[in-house]
């Protein structure tokens, strides 16, 4: 039998039909809703009479707009609230379950899924998200969709697609100490750039990639999509398999046994072919901090930041040139001595559990430095606030100076009342930097949590092991 | 969806790479629950100076006269030139919403991101990718009319899949078939799927067998 890589599997066991055009009808296992992205879809399934076709397979919560203070106000936004409850008010009509504000198990999409197993291994999972690539961690195939094919997905449980081509990121190993997943995961985007993986989807592998928990893996699926790849997937091992065990959706008794032995056949097979390759020294990676606009300009923190006369590709350096003076940065300006106004940790790509203990072991008896303005910890979840409350970490938060808050994407997007003002300059665990993102005039570096930390309290950029 | 044939129109270059679509229109305006009235908030950082904010009247804000769409020599434009990776970002269908709303037809550039590619078509707005060189002679072109004071419109066939320049000269371009068939006739993508219910209730059949887990 010819050989097959993980996502060739994936796609081989989901397609419905081929058509003689080339495309394929892809079945959908899983499909996860917000509130920002759905409701012209449920408006649509209405205007054509249309019913949801496996409601079973749907999810929902909100977290784009949900404020993660003041709760007991409820959303003050009259915009955001009708949002959200245009939500509950469709996922009522159409019976889907939702996990909506005030319930424990309510967060950001794709940590609610996992956390809860309603995303498993093996499954193809859509949502109306980009970051929907964070399912591949555990050898799901996952991407994100726009608002019509989140329609297409209620109607008909399927999507019309075109298999991508495969690459391969390998990243040898061992880490460094002190490496986490998002360092691993900026090195790559600044190694083959924001379009390197357009068209494809990416599988990571090698000890760099299995050495991370099942986390850590979904922090480098998550940015998948920022290397321009809608998937990104990783191979089920033993870690990927005791995550799952006892999540509240995931299969019990006879069937557990099944699917793990169904699960245990999704990595590629040896020999199977990729269109391309990617080797990364794992060994060489060093604490990531982008400089610019885009993921793709990111240098490590013992680096300066560049200068464009130094670009020969002339669009390029025009980029760089627009890029620095967005950002309120000179050339060669070390990257330690970049000052900070504001912290965020938290978003999808960094806000489950172990991200919210690297940071409070950094922040552990320390102060946030007086030039901060603000540092937000944000977890990602209800549950995961609990469990970083049960083991004491919101109170180190708390003594640090940081503000301790309730789950959502909060200062990633800024769609709540957490953002940048004009010209302030944050440290974010988040995923993209992108002119505007997390506030209009806003500068966005984005680094780990760890570095995140240990720059809220020197106030400037800082190696995690000197605090 | 509105279907799309031959077309004619004004280009405006937007002579930046990785245009992202939180550039392309704002979170702000994602608050909306309907699908209509994202064009006035089309790159709305870029070309307004305040701060948008959804519910306010746009056209007594200041614009930013350093911006393309500003210049009156565009107004009325529908074919976007643009640079490489247009797009990327998030998976918002706003930003077609928002392209389409302000009256573009058509975006040239030589690559865009995999969704907002995919999001465009169920728009009836058509993504070109041509070549990087001819992409930088289109700008050039477009450069020296604006010099010389002159139009510079490009004229769009789906069906043969061409374009024609001002002075006749023609450029063919790729486009996946299904896609085109798709927009020349303005069909809906969840009609297509529904002709195959037979073959989803069989897939879920025999899934149901093999992966019983999936199903509960």
């Amino acid at each position: 039998m010819q050989t097959r890589t993980l996502y060739d599997k994936l796609w081989d066991a989901h397609v419905v039909r081929e058509d003689e055009n080339g495309t394929a009808l892809l079945y959908i296992d899983r499909h996860l809703i917000h509130e920002v992205t759905s409701p012209q879809a449920f408006e649509g399934l209405r205007l054509a009479h249309r019913n949801v076709w496996r409601i079973n397979a749907n999810i929902a919560t909100a977290d784009h707009n949900v404020p993660t203070t003041g709760l007991e106000q409820g959303i003050t936004d009259p915009v955001a609230k009708i949002q959200v409850e245009t939500l509950d008010t469709n996922c009522d009509e159409f019976g889907i379950q939702e996990f909506g504000m005030g319930d424990i198990r309510q967060g950001i999409v794709h940590v609610m899924g996992p956390e809860q197993g309603a995303t498993l291994p093996g499954m193809t999972v859509v949502c109306g998200d980009s970051h929907t690539s964070t399912h591949g961690a555990f050898g799901a195939l996952a991407h994100g969709i726009g608002t019509s094919e989140v329609e297409h997905v209620l109607a008909t449980q399927c999507l019309i697609q075109r298999k991508s081509k495969n690459l391969l990121i390998d990243v040898s190993g061992p880490l460094s100490p002190g490496i986490t997943a998002k360092d691993v995961v900026l090195a790559i985007i600044g190694e083959i750039g924001t379009a390197g993986g357009t068209g494809h989807a990416i599988e990571f592998a090698g000890e760099g990639i299995m050495s991370l928990s099942i986390e850590g893996r979904m922090t480098v699926c998550n940015m998948a999509i920022e290397a321009g790849a809608r998937s990104g997937v990783i191979a089920v091992d033993e870690k990927t398999i005791d995550y799952f065990e006892g999540r509240p959706f995931a299969p019990k008794g006879e069937m557990w046994t099944q699917a793990v032995a169904a699960w245990k056949t999704l990595h590629s097979d040896a020999g199977a072919q990729f269109d391309r390759t990617v080797k990364i020294d794992g060994a060489k990676i060093k604490p990531q901090v982008t400089w610019g606009t885009s993921p793709e300009m990111v240098v490590t923190i013992d680096d300066k930041v560049p200068d464009p006369a130094t670009e020969n590709d002339s669009v390029k350096r025009e980029g760089m040139i627009a890029a620095l003076k967005y950002m309120g940065l000179a050339a060669n300006t070390p990257i330690t001595a970049i000052m900070l106004d504001k912290i965020f940790i938290g978003s999808c790509t960094n806000s489950r559990i172990e991200d919210l203990r690297a940071a409070a072991v950094v922040a552990k008896g320390k102060k946030v430095a007086s030039n901060i303005k603000q540092a937000l910890v944000v977890p990602g979840s209800g549950l995961i606030k609990a469990q970083a409350e049960a083991e004491g970490l919101d109170q180190i938060f708390i003594d640090a100076g940081f503000e301790w808050r309730s789950p959502g994407c909060s200062m990633c997007l800024a769609m709540n009342a957490d953002r940048l003002e004009p010209g302030e300059r944050c440290a974010s665990t988040s995923n993209r930097n992108f002119e505007g993102r997390q506030g209009k005039g806003g500068r966005t570096h984005l680094v780990s949590p760890a570095m995140a930390a240990a720059a809220a309290i020197a106030g400037h950029f800082s190696h995690i092991n000197k605090g | 969806m509105q279907a799309f044939s031959t077309f004619k129109g004004i280009v405006v270059p937007l002579d930046r790479a990785n245009v992202d679509t939180d550039a392309i229109i704002p979170k702000q305006f994602l608050k909306s629950v309907k699908r209509s009235g994202f064009g006035p908030n089309l790159f709305d950082e870029w070309r307004y100076l305040d701060q948008g904010e959804p519910g306010i009247d746009n056209s007594k804000r200041p614009l930013n006269p350093d911006f393309v769409l500003n210049n009156p020599r565009y107004k009325g434009a529908s074919i976007l030139l643009a640079r490489a990776n247009f797009g990327c970002g998030s998976s918002r269908e706003h930003a077609p919403w928002a392209l389409e709303d302000f009256g573009f037809r058509v975006i040239i550039a030589p690559s865009f991101a995999d969704i907002f590619f995919n999001n465009s078509f169920k728009n009836g707005l058509l993504p070109i990718v041509l070549d990087e060189n001819i992409v930088d002679e289109y700008f050039s072109a477009e450069n020296n009319a604006e010099i010389n004071a002159e139009t510079y419109e490009l004229t769009v066939n789906l069906a043969t899949q061409t374009i024609t320049d001002p002075d006749g000269k023609v450029q063919h371009f790729e486009i996946d078939a299904f896609r085109k068939h798709c927009l020349l006739n303005g069909l809906d993508d969840i009609g297509l799927t529904l002709q195959h219910v037979q073959a989803i209730k069989s897939y879920e059949q025999k899934r149901k067998q093999q992966a019983p887990w999936l199903f509960t």
